[in-house]
């Protein structure tokens, strides 16, 4: 082991990283910070990390949110009498695999990594809290593309829908994603432990089942009430009425733009929660 | 380059509720001064509980201490904690963010968020990988590799993105000796090269007297001493270690043998004992001679390692054994 005594270390490695100011007690040097991660590559890279993750842990996870769903669907298919309800059926079943995955599994993704200390690999790196919340969700939300596609696809053939506007769902899935990976990443951070975590996120999932495949019309209206406040319902909403002969598109944007609101909100909030997480 | 005063902190009580039983509050880090030079290798030693990695927790900005100050190459990082991680980096005790991540995206991973653009990410991964001899695992996810060789990775991935201050808790656990000296030559050559400083936190004594150059030994939340290696061991300077292995048990009946059981740490069959040289001598001649020998099996002599320093310092009421883990 050779010992380098700190005098004799390499001049120019250390000179240039030092800048001396003069403080009320003497000289003392200051070195200049490290570079930080900026937003987007940051965002990025954690993006790409956690797809890859989900990659290979979450496959069959996927296929029970699009077996779920598309179950529920043929459930529906002996009490729904086509039209509205069909269309409700279809969407909400769709959106549901959306919240399985963003929803649940990311809240207790994040409920286990605060429980296991996972959050001072992030907290200990210069990166933007949102960067970390914002990647992860994305990775989530993307992760749920196949399987709400399918489901889509199988639900229109089975209630004889049209496949025409189903590129809607470019627009639904990020914005439905975003408010309800914004969801299930709040719960799971600010989840004292990570049971209860996981807890939430199931609560939000069966919440996002009950109150986004059920006709509304057949809801009493406390519920009724309590769809309305549930992120996905809107995303719900845009994507149903596509499925009509001759969609309202004013309304349609209308419900995505309340969507991709509640997204930003929820977001926000939960990069508030990994901050307070992050550090304690 | 990094001064440390009266660093404390509390856990507060947890209140019992049913089935869990109340914990009492804990003062982990207790009025902890601590100075570390530039380019230097600094070890933190200490039972299990001592309080290592609550203080290195808040040299890192993810614990804010109750009270006291720590100032990381003129950043205060109590009062900024977002800087430590632009001037450190931290290989923790846990390993569940990068789990599941392939060995090499964890690397390159770590280094983009430590703001490095994707060619220089995945240049240093590369040299970092070759550098630890983990290329060949470079395509595993880490929850798939043997514990050390997970340790490795995420040694590995603190090391892509060069800092002038690594903090490492207990880089080496599980380890066997080649990537040991693997991660100790890759820490050695970054002092040479770059004047990097490095806190470490440890439990293997032996490695201690090796690798460090000041040691600071923690006792439930105080410095109850600091100094090099060899300073150290010179407190104990006039003792010699004899360790005692008995075929069976003891023979007690043997007055010299039983004199000397007061003073012996025993472990099974195995008794340890610090002696001074003249009394070593004649505990020797007691149990080679006469009736004590038929029940020996082996005996050395030794003088004094860390280890013995730890034990003569008292370490936790003295009925600590030692800091190895056995
Ligand atoms: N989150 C926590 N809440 C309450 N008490 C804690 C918490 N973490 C640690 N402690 C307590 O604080 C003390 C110091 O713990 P710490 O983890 O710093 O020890 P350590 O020296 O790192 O031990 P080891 O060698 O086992 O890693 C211990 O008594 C421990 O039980
Ligand atoms: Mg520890």
């Amino acid at each position: 082991m050779s010992v380098v005594p700190a005098e004799v270390l390499p001049g120019s490695a250390v000179a240039q990283r030092d800048r001396v100011t003069v403080a009320e007690g003497g000289v003392r040097a200051v070195a200049e910070l490290g570079a930080r991660a900026r937003l987007w590559p940051a965002l990025a890279a954690v993006y790409r990390a956690q797809l890859s993750r989900a990659r290979v842990a979450r496959i069959p996870l996927l296929f029970v949110a699009t077996f779920q769903s598309v179950g529920i669907m043929v459930l529906m298919r002996g009490v729904v009498d086509g039209g509205g309800e069909a269309r409700a059926v279809v969407a909400g079943s769709s959106v549901l695999v959306v919240a399985f995955v963003a929803l649940n599994l990311l809240a207790q993704y994040f409920g286990q990594l605060r429980a296991s200390g996972g959050l001072d690999h992030y907290a200990t790196l210069p990166v933007p809290p949102a960067a970390v919340v914002l990647g992860a969700a994305a990775a989530y939300a993307s992760f749920t593309v196949p399987g709400t596609l399918v489901t889509a696809v199988v639900g229109c053939v089975l209630f004889q829908l049209p496949l025409t506007h189903l590129w809607i769902l470019a627009a639904v899935i990020p914005l439905a994603g975003a408010a309800l990976a914004g969801l299930g990443a709040a719960l799971g951070l600010l989840a004292p432990r990570p049971e209860l975590a996981t807890l939430l996120g199931q609560l939000g999932m069966s919440a996002a089942l009950l109150l986004g495949v059920l006709p509304p019309d057949r809801l009493p209206t406390v519920v009724q009430y309590a769809r309305d406040l549930l992120p996905s319902t809107y995303g719900v909403e845009a994507f149903g009425l596509t499925f009509g002969a001759d969609p309202d598109w004013g309304v349609v944007l209308l419900d995505l733009a309340v969507c991709a609101g509640v997204g930003v909100a929820s977001l926000a909030v939960a990069t508030w929660a990994y901050r307070r997480a992050a550090v304690r | 380059m990094c001064a440390v005063r009266d660093l404390t902190k509390t856990y507060p009580a947890v209140r019992g509720r049913r089935g869990t039983p109340a914990t009492p509050e804990v003062r982990a880090t207790d009025g902890v001064d601590v100075d570390i030079r530039r380019g230097e290798i600094f070890g933190l030693l200490g039972p299990n509980g001592a309080g290592k990695t609550t203080l290195v927790r808040q040299l890192t900005g993810l614990m804010r201490p109750d009270r006291g100050s720590v100032e990381i190459l003129g950043h205060d990082i109590v009062r900024h904690p977002e800087r430590a991680a632009r001037i450190l980096a931290y290989l923790g005790q846990e390993s569940s963010a990068l789990d599941e991540l392939t060995v090499s995206l964890a690397a390159e991973t770590t280094g983009r968020l430590r703001g490095l653009d994707v060619r220089s990410a995945r240049s240093e991964r590369d040299a970092v990988l070759d550098e630890l001899g983990l290329t060949a695992l470079a395509s595993r996810p880490l929850k798939k590799l043997s514990g050390g060789q997970r340790r490795l990775a995420c040694f590995a991935s603190a090391l892509v993105g060069a800092r002038p201050f690594l903090v490492l808790d207990e880089p080496t656990t599980g380890m066997d000796p080649v990537a040991r000296r693997a991660v100790w030559g890759a820490v050695d050559r970054r002092r040479a090269e770059h004047g990097t400083t490095v806190l470490l936190v440890t439990h293997n004594v032996i490695e201690a007297e090796t690798v460090l150059d000041r040691v600071a030994v923690l006792d439930r939340g105080r410095v109850i001493a600091c100094d090099t290696p060899s300073g150290l061991k010179e407190q104990v300077a006039g003792e010699v270690r004899v360790e005692l292995v008995w075929r069976e048990r003891a023979p007690l009946d043997v007055p010299e043998v039983a004199a000397l059981r007061d003073r012996a740490v025993e472990s099974g069959r195995r008794w340890a004992l610090r002696l001074a040289p003249e009394e070593a001598r004649a505990a020797v001649a007691a149990v080679t001679g006469g009736a004590a020998f038929a029940a020996l099996d082996d005996f050395t002599l030794a003088t004094p390692s860390l280890e013995d320093v730890y034990l003569a310092l008292g370490g936790s009421a003295g009925n600590v054994r030692g800091l190895v883990k056995t």
